[in-house]
């Protein structure tokens, strides 16, 4: 039985927009799946939907064997949702927060009390535990969202952007945690606006675009299947234009990125040479030249016409 | 209503009740504002108690006490739809939502707060009261009966702070029902007796559901509380709590259809 499961999907909200426009997918129990897709993709919309926040407006899905829209309750007893912005109440402490959850879910007094120490010992918030949320870091709150959906030991756990905004630090030690829970044995579906994170994390990724799933596979398969190296030329001077016309003949044409010329190589490293005696054989100066393998954002390109542009960490938001 | 979905409400009442304390904004409308308005009335005219069909009492606190309190409890539902609003901005709410307990526990819980902060305003105003002279005629079961109805009315004026809370999830549109609040109080017999208001505001005070809540906690104070003014604060109370609680059901429930 997959973990989650999706048939045509939708969401149409008031005024015709439709955030999530026939979305299938299925997730296996103890895979990390990951939606990759820009602001407005319908990522959150699809997590909402799945985590029983919001109602379909067309298609059915399935979550831990229960049904999103006639079996809302159970799957709530079997999922740990830990949202985008990460929802804490400020005027909370973190320990009072991971209690309440317990409550939520149904857990004793002593059950929640012993509970709530173990997580924020996992989470490293110990020292912080009786400090009120509004004086944690970003990657703070993060982890200790994460803890509060962990406090019932979820069958399935529901990320949303669950690094968006943090620095590289914060980044990886979240995901160090997920990693650990799959491990586990957790299934984790996770959304991200961060190329890196999908391939780092996901054993699939599913690449949304105006609320469909343009392409699923494993980043390796992914990556593998839009073929080759591309080669990225930066010149001396402001020659891309001539330089775009010389390297026609060595591959396809990529669309420029960052002011650097792209081109695809068949021939992998070997091709590199023949660009580099034609550039230098039309006196163009090159400053530097990279060959680089395909990544998600490759993938992303070729199935939606346009570069993923994920969001930047905002400024005071490392710990 | 099971074991477990009492305990959320206890929680989430509690947590309502801790974040007013530790969030003063919260906190000043229901104790300071009310506190302040009943100083400066009773010190500023005090008296109005010598004018004719001004009922007899003790002292012009003893009159105002009620309104106070009543004042107090009014804020006290603007504030918990307030925090309520808050709630949905931040997205806690979606927190509570995911979790497996009925949904409606959501609104109980910041209920049952509101419900709490009344009954301690209640408990501020008579200890403040009686510290400065006033006196309660039926004594100990007056006091009861007073803080009941103060504890009910923070329950009845809370649902509707709520319904607005959630059928607009915007707190600086609850914050503007504040104004409201003393249009509503000075349409009653809140700080002014029935007898002696006239024209529109007479008319209006006679119906206001407001004025027989004030009654009822009024008496035990300046007279006796009979059976019929007790039952009128109740029946007013239970008007106005329906209401709110339906309204609030209505909004909840639109909020989980459409998604905000």
């Amino acid at each position: 039985m997959p973990a989650i499961e999706a048939n045509g999907l939708e969401r149409t909200f008031e005024g015709g927009i439709h955030a999530v426009a026939g979305v299938d997918l299925e997730v296996a129990e103890k895979e990390i799946y990951a939606f990759l897709g820009p602001n407005g993709a319908g990522k959150t919309t699809t997590v909402r939907m799945l985590t029983t926040l919001l109602q379909p407006t067309g298609g059915s899905a399935r979550v831990a064997g229960f049904d999103v829209v006639a079996e809302a309750a159970n799957v709530r007893r079997s999922i740990g949702v830990a949202l985008q912005e990460a929802a804490l109440d400020p005027l909370m402490t973190g320990r009072e927060l991971i209690r309440l959850q317990a409550t939520l879910h149904g857990l004793s007094r002593q059950a929640g009390r012993e509970k709530a120490d173990s997580l924020l010992e996992r989470v490293d918030l110990v020292d912080a535990a009786d400090r009120q949320v509004g004086t944690y870091s970003g990657g703070m709150r993060r982890r200790l969202d994460l803890a509060s959906a962990l406090v019932h030991e979820p069958k399935v756990l529901f990320l949303d952007e669950p690094t968006t905004g943090l620095d590289p630090v914060s980044r990886r030690t979240i995901w160090e945690e997920v990693e650990q829970l799959n491990r586990e044995g957790t299934t984790v579906f996770l959304t991200t606006q961060y190329l890196e994170e999908a391939d780092q994390l996901a054993d699939r990724v599913g690449i949304i675009d105006f609320g469909r799933i343009v392409a699923e596979d494993t980043p390796g398969r992914l990556k593998a299947g839009i073929g080759h190296p591309h080669l990225e030329i930066r010149l001396v001077e402001d020659v891309a234009e001539r330089a775009r016309e010389v390297v026609a003949g060595f591959g396809k044409p990529r669309p420029s990125k960052d002011g650097a010329v792209l081109v695809e190589l068949e021939g992998g490293a070997g091709g590199v040479a023949p660009v580099v005696r034609a550039l230098d054989d039309a006196g163009l100066a090159v400053e530097s030249l990279d060959l680089v393998e395909p990544t998600l954002d490759d993938v992303f390109l070729e199935k939606t016409g346009h570069h993923l542009e994920p969001e930047e960490p905002e400024a005071g938001e490392s710990e | 209503m099971t074991r477990t979905d009492l305990r959320v409400v206890a929680a989430l009442g509690a947590r309502s009740v801790k974040q007013t304390f530790r969030r003063p904004q919260l906190l000043a409308p229901i104790v300071v504002f009310p506190s302040i308005l009943l100083a400066i009335q009773t010190a500023g005219a005090g008296q109005a108690v010598n004018l004719p069909e001004f009922p007899p009492v003790n002292s012009f606190l003893d009159f105002m006490l009620a309104g106070a309190m009543i004042q107090a409890t009014l804020l006290a539902g603007n504030s918990g739809g307030i925090a309520l609003a808050v709630d949905i901005e931040m997205g806690f709410t979606d927190r509570l939502l995911a979790a497996p307990i009925s949904r409606f526990g959501m609104v109980l819980g910041r209920l049952a707060g509101t419900g709490v902060l009344s009954l301690l305003v209640g408990i501020w105003f008579i200890v403040v009261g009686l510290i400065f002279g006033a006196q309660i005629n039926d004594g100990v079961p007056g006091v009861i009966v007073m803080l009941l109805l103060v504890t009910l009315s923070g329950l009845a004026f809370g649902g509707i702070g709520a319904a607005v809370a959630l059928r607009t999830g915007r707190a600086s549109v609850v914050q503007g029902l504040f104004p409201l609040v003393f249009v509503i109080l000075f349409l009653s017999s809140a700080f002014f007796p029935q007898d002696l208001l006239t024209g529109p505001a007479a008319t209006i005070a006679q119906y206001n559901p407001l004025s027989f809540i004030v009654e009822g906690i009024r008496d035990p104070v300046i007279s006796s509380l009979t059976w019929e003014v007790f039952g009128k604060a109740i029946a007013s109370l239970a008007l106005v709590g329906a209401i709110g609680i339906g309204l609030s059901a209505l909004a909840l429930r639109r909020r989980l259809r459409t998604g905000g």
